[in-house]
């Protein structure tokens, strides 16, 4: 994307300016003001009077609550590590192409598709105590005796992986695939062997796409909500910070302070975001298209 | 050897999520259909009478009816709100673009849940929590910038001579939208829809924060009974998700019709050569 420089002529004239307005309108009404509104509401404790940081205090000394940033980062990060390195594996594996290319990537969309609710359902019966999991295992004497998989910490984490897995797997094939491959190539025939191709020249070439990666993935992963409550204990264990501020919101009715747990998660997810920000001039703002994997 | 080991690994892995996303979905599909199922590799008998259960007892008819209603109207009004500015994006220059366009990405970059929040807060503020207007109004929150990131490329794919040539001859600016752009943007507009239509129906943190009894979509009603779990047969609520997977596998063929799997995701842009 060309930018404009400062001096040049302006593009943006009246028809541009209708144009965009419409949808920059929405964007500041239904995203930035509620966004603003909920900062200055978690600034004005529903017991007090004028702007206070009691909301804050009371999160950071409460251990109830200040834990489930503890729990919420213990199922964010190792899941974003897993993730990402299943995810960098195949479509390194995957960057020439192979055979059922097209199948397996179809079959890959389905989890995110189907979303997080049909998968929890299913994973609870599927990894229940009587599924098919623990018939097959048992069947075959792998196991002695059933696990408990679900209503647990390996509950979330199956679901997550299930679910964030091919998002991520299909993000990097993307742009694996993108990289030329004659640079490949020029390193194959100067006498690298496979390892030092990945090393010496891919992974520098895939870092940006990975640190995007992992930023991508650990933000959607700290805002883990449904299948926290599904598949975890969302009264112990599990309980995450985005199911913190639900409670206070839609339990307590206490917006103030839901509203200062939210803004405690979008901070943590902020420094997240920072990495793709910093990133940015490697990224196309496209959400989808253009050339991609053919 | 090493590489034939290596291939072999990465074909076991990916054989290994298939089997366990498929081993998911069918227990789904086996535990609909199933009249007592209980540590059996398969139910001794089989029944469909969960899914005219479920579909009475969830009021499913119109639960579904709301689900289309919410989608469609979402599909419709981001692409309303989103071909114009679109246009602008791919075509002009001017100074903070780039800021717009951060802008623009950053519903679809922040978790739902977390703005999610302070969204159904102001909207119960202004009583439009809860109805199935705040529903459509929260879900093209994220829906309008991804119908504008959709649309963009596809305008750039249009050379500036068609709109120049049709201006030479006298066309006006409506004429030019009516016969050079829209035509030539229905691939786009078709592919933005679906993916809409597809993540309207599938979404479920923002709708499941400002729906209300009457504006529940399908996914939030089944989150509620899979939430609920023991009150209702299992496998009614098993035979309500296969209904609501027949609901997102109907649009997601339609779907693939028109764009390629790794559209569906994020992209990221080409290292530079």
């Amino acid at each position: 994307m060309r930018r404009a420089r400062v001096g040049e002529r302006s593009e943006l004239d009246a028809m541009a300016m209708v144009c965009v307005l419409p949808s920059l309108l929405y964007v500041l009404v239904m995203f930035v003001y509620p966004f603003l509104y909920g900062i200055y509401m978690s600034l004005r404790p529903a017991k007090l009077l004028g702007f206070s940081l009691a909301n804050y205090i009371v999160f950071f000394t409460d251990e109830w609550q200040y834990r489930t940033v503890w729990i919420t980062f213990g199922i964010a990060v190792p899941n974003t590590i897993v993730v990402v390195s299943f995810a960098l594996l195949l479509a390194y594996g995957m960057r020439r192409g192979i055979w059922l290319e097209r199948t397996i990537t179809t079959i890959l969309v389905l989890p995110i598709s189907l979303g997080v609710i049909l998968l929890a359902e299913g994973i609870l019966g599927f990894y229940g105590a009587r599924g098919w999991f623990h018939q097959i295992l048992l069947g075959l004497g792998v196991l002695k005796e059933p696990l408990v998989l679900t209503h647990n910490y390996i509950g979330v984490m199956l679901s997550l992986f299930m679910q964030q897995f091919p998002f991520c797997f299909l993000m990097l094939l993307g742009y694996v695939s993108g990289i030329d491959p004659s640079i490949e190539n020029s390193a194959r025939t100067l006498g690298a062997g496979p390892w030092t191709v990945f090393y010496k020249v891919m992974l520098p070439l895939m870092a940006p796409g990975i640190a995007i990666a992992f930023a991508l993935v650990f933000v959607m992963s700290f805002g883990v909500f449904p299948s926290a409550i599904l598949l975890g204990q969302p009264a112990g264990a599990t309980r995450t910070i985005a199911i913190a501020a639900y409670q206070q919101a839609f339990e307590f009715y206490d917006m103030s302070y839901a509203s200062a747990i939210a803004v405690v998660m979008g901070l943590f997810q902020l420094a997240g975001l920072l990495v793709i920000i910093l990133l940015r001039r490697r990224m196309v703002m496209a959400a989808t298209m253009g050339v991609g994997k053919r | 050897m090493r590489g034939r080991l290596w291939g072999l690994a990465l074909y076991m892995f990916v054989l290994g999520f298939i089997l366990n996303l498929l081993g998911i979905v069918s227990h789904v599909l086996v535990s609909s259909l199933a009249k007592r199922w209980f540590g059996t590799p398969l139910p001794t008998a089989f029944t469909t009478e969960w899914f005219a259960y479920a579909w009475s007892n969830f009021d499913l008819g119109r639960v579904l009816g709301v689900t289309i209603f919410i989608a469609l109207a979402v599909v419709v009004l981001a692409l309303i709100l989103g071909f114009p500015a679109a246009y602008i994006l791919a075509r002009r220059n001017f100074r903070g673009k780039p800021l717009l366009l951060l802008l623009y990405f950053l519903p679809l970059l922040i978790p739902q849940m977390t703005y999610g929040i302070p969204l159904a807060t102001t909207m119960y503020r202004y009583a439009i929590g809860g109805t199935v207007a705040g529903v459509i109004l929260a879900n093209l929150v994220p829906m309008v910038p991804l119908a504008v990131f959709i649309l963009m490329p596809f305008f750039e794919q249009i050379s500036m001579n068609l709109e120049w040539g049709a201006a030479m001859m006298g066309a006006n600016r409506f004429q030019v939208f009516r016969r050079i752009l829209l035509p030539l943007t229905v691939p786009g507009l078709l592919t933005a829809g679906v993916l809409i239509l597809v993540n309207t129906v599938s979404n479920f943190e923002l709708t499941f924060l400002v729906s209300g009894a009457g504006s529940q979509t399908l996914v939030v009603a089944l989150f509620y009974n899979v939430f609920a779990g023991g009150v209702r047969p299992v496998y009614s609520v098993d035979a309500m998700a296969v209904m609501y997977m027949t609901t997102v596998m109907l649009l997601l063929l339609l779907a693939l019709r028109f764009v390629r799997p790794t559209q569906m995701v994020f992209r990221l842009d080409q290292p530079q050569r």
